[in-house]
């Protein structure tokens, strides 16, 4: 029976074949940093055909997913890592299966009372079927513009754009669509931009202090998300303590009605009226130097290596 | 409330380090090195192909029987005697009588490039190179804040007239191009070798226009025809700088390259890579010294074209049968790379999420320009894969070509090629890349 964290043995999974093997790879380095600070014993490992035989050689208490993209969050890892019972921090298959997609997700939280824009998810197949000229022209009327276009499924904006007129949909959708066969298109909503990480550290799921993103470019894509300098983040964001409030309670609400565990990160905007879009959640939130959930973390005051550490204890002792 | 750039420098950085960025294109790289991906992308020697245990022991006493010297600081222009035998290397391409004194060791071919760039490149200088060129060399271009113009290739290398043209027109704008950098041999990316009879025309026009060359062979010796092409250097010792290495017929990771120039530009070189460097490694200019002159260097360059060319036909042969039609493509006799252009409206960047997804990896072709060219091209390696993988990994390009082909007649059969995007700055594939 592990009773403190400093007995714990740990293995943290980062890398991946996903396009965000490098992300993941600086989130795992990060990781894996913090819980040696708390005093877990822990090693770093790449998943692959090694994996399993190496978790069964050298039987960790937990795993601490730091995998971004398909290999962390799409479920299936964490649905072989139950096979083998395997603990890990995070949610299980079945509630990353529908955080990952994010139409799934939308809908989940719309269902649970939340506002999300609209959107439409297709895939290749419909624009080639009933041709991509007359399916735009209906998404452009019935959803506006500008438009937000990504992947549905995915992270770090790796293929999202931002679209203002429509000439400019058939080469976004060919840009998108090389990330993945389905794409979902939404209004872009025009506010502030926040990313609030909830934890769960025993007494149910908590909002962290929300951080806002302003992108020096307008636009939060992937070079300014991993670019020191390119973007200023505000922690706790600059809310007024009504909206601030309304943030937090979106994304734990979020994080509950997907059936998440022990972390996620809510991205949402705060429009001029007040009103919290959400837009997606992550189940396995960036731990870089330049990601949001460490700055949460540290803005509530908690070292980020405790707050994993507990984690790993929670899921050790499940 | 000012917020937190995650940077506190900023706004102290010098202009040309803006625009330094992490980009969508490096960190697909990133998912290249697995081995899972193919990767038709890594411009790595295959150094597995070297008499390992042979270079071990050489390396061992070496040390053991001279590594008090092996081991200390050296001249900033380098060990006399390394660049006494890399006279007697160039000598196989055509540089005779060659003087040890005017070689200055380098730390790869690469640190040269950005000496000479440092020593000849204020802001807005204009510098002629290949259409495409090498991304190490733009790279350097670049951080000097020059303009490349860019002059086109064909099958022939470098076309004189184009050439010509490029040079007519600048002193038409009443400018002048500091330099030519020129790859001629088994050009990286472009496969494609000067015609000899073109060498002399190139020459020519830069004395005409009197522009300072720089050639920069580092493939010259890898001909799969055993030959060697004569260097631009051998025809007008005081117009060319040139530039060797021994990364691909040695070892890379020995990181040892040289500079042959004129005098004058010698002294400069010495003294600004000094400042750099102090002196070059003295272990790895050892370590080539005694390679060249205790193993048989010759052989293991035969070695490796042959390597190289087997490798070579198993690309061409796969894209012979497999690639979509309006698929184009470069047949190296030597070196390294195949030049693809992807059929009308295809776009190598765009498409290269699919090939990660499919386990493939090729550098797009906007790389090599600076200007924003290159959309439907890419460079394809033949060094580093085994023959059945490098089969494999041109099938699995050409699922995503035929993937690719069929989203843009979806989306984009009417719509004209996207507009020009720049490579971004720091996006340049790293080391094992270029």
């Amino acid at each position: 029976m592990i009773s403190r964290v400093g007995e714990l043995t740990a293995v943290v999974l980062a890398g991946g074949l996903a396009f965000e093997r490098e992300v993941s790879l600086r989130s795992g380095r990060r990781i894996c940093e913090a819980l040696k600070g708390a005093g877990v014993a822990v090693r770093t490992m790449d998943p692959d055909a090694a994996l399993l035989a190496a978790l069964d050689g050298d039987r960790p208490d937990a795993v601490f997913i730091a995998l971004h993209g398909a290999d962390g969050e799409d479920g299936a890892l964490r649905s072989v890592l139950d096979l083998v019972d395997m603990p890990y921090v995070g949610s299980d298959a079945a509630a990353c299966r529908m955080a990952w997609d994010k139409p799934t997700a939308k809908a989940t939280v719309r269902a649970a009372g939340l506002a999300t824009p609209d959107w439409i998810a297709l895939p290749h197949s419909t624009f080639r079927e009933l041709g991509a000229a007359v399916v735009l022209d209906r998404i452009v009327d019935r959803l506006g513009l500008p438009l937000m276009v990504k992947p549905a499924q995915g992270g770090s904006a790796l293929g999202a754009r931002v679209i203002r007129s429509a000439a400019e949909l058939p080469a976004a959708m060919v840009s998108c669509l090389s990330y993945g066969d389905t794409v979902l298109i939404e209004p872009l909503i025009e506010g502030v931009e926040v990313a609030v990480s909830v934890v769960d550290l025993g007494a149910g799921p908590v909002a962290l202090p929300a951080v806002e993103i302003v992108p020096t470019s307008g636009v939060f894509d992937y070079a300014s998300r991993y670019t020191a300098g390119t973007t200023t983040y505000h922690t706790p964001a600059r809310l007024s303590a009504a909206d601030a409030a309304a943030v937090a309670d979106v994304a734990v609400r979020a994080h509950q009605a997907l059936g998440l565990r022990d972390l996620s990160r809510t991205d949402a905007i705060v429009t001029a009226a007040g009103t919290v879009q959400f837009l997606e959640v992550n189940v396995s939130p960036g731990m870089t130097g330049t990601s949001m959930t460490p700055m949460s973390v540290a803005a509530a005051g908690l070292e980020l290596g405790e707050v994993c550490a507990t984690l790993l204890h929670r899921a050790a002792t499940r | 409330m000012t917020g937190n750039t995650l940077d506190p420098y900023s706004d102290r950085y010098a202009h040309r380090t803006h625009g330094l960025a992490v980009s969508e294109i490096r960190a697909l790289f990133a998912v290249a090195n697995r081995p899972e991906v193919v990767s038709l992308a890594g411009g790595m020697p295959y150094t597995a192909a070297l008499p390992l245990d042979a270079v071990g022991s050489m390396l061992g006493e070496l040390v053991a029987r001279n590594g008090a010297t092996v081991l200390q600081y050296c001249a900033g222009q380098g060990d006399v005697r390394l660049r006494e035998l890399i006279c007697e290397v160039m000598a196989e391409e055509a540089i005779t009588g060659a003087s040890s004194d005017d070689v200055v060791i380098t730390v790869g071919s690469q640190q040269a490039l950005d000496l000479i760039s440092r020593i000849f490149l204020d802001p807005g200088d204009v510098v002629l190179a290949e259409g495409p060129s090498y991304v190490g060399a733009l790279g350097t271009f670049a951080a000097a804040e020059a303009e490349v113009v860019h002059v086109p290739l064909d099958s022939d290398g470098l076309v004189p007239a184009a050439l010509e043209a490029a040079l007519e027109a600048l002193r038409a704008a009443g400018r002048q191009a500091k330099f030519l950098y020129t790859v001629p041999n088994f050009h990286n990316p472009a496969g494609v070798t000067l015609a000899v009879e073109r060498r002399a025309q190139i020459v020519e026009l830069c004395e005409r226009y009197d522009v300072l060359i720089i050639e920069d062979n580092p493939y010259g010796l890898l001909g799969f025809d055993g030959q060697t092409r004569p260097a631009l250097k051998s025809l007008a010792p005081e117009r060319v700088v040139y530039l060797g290495s021994f990364s691909k017929t040695f070892a890379s990771g020995v990181r040892v390259g040289w500079a042959y120039a004129p005098s004058a530009i010698r002294d400069k070189l010495v003294l600004l890579s000094e400042s750099q460097i102090l002196c070059p490694p003295m272990l790895s200019q050892l370590a080539v010294a005694e390679y060249l002159s205790t193993q048989p260097w010759r052989e293991q360059v035969k070695t490796f074209r042959e390597l190289y060319r087997e490798r070579r036909d198993a690309l061409l042969d796969g894209l012979d049968a497999l690639m979509p039609p309006g698929c184009t493509w470069t047949k190296p006799d030597g070196g390294f790379y195949v030049w693809l252009t992807l059929p009308e409206g295809l776009d190598a960047k765009v498409m290269q999420p699919r090939g990660i997804a499919e386990r493939v990896a090729y550098v797009p072709g906007i790389g090599f320009y600076a200007d924003g060219s290159g959309q439907r091209e890419m460079r394809l390696s033949y060094c580093f894969p085994t023959p059945d993988r490098i089969r494999e990994g041109v099938r699995r390009l050409a699922g995503v070509v035929e993937q690719e082909l069929e989203l843009r007649a979806t989306f984009l059969s009417t719509e004209p090629a996207a507009a020009k995007v720049r490579w971004p700055r720091g996006s340049a594939p790293g080391p094992e890349l270029a």
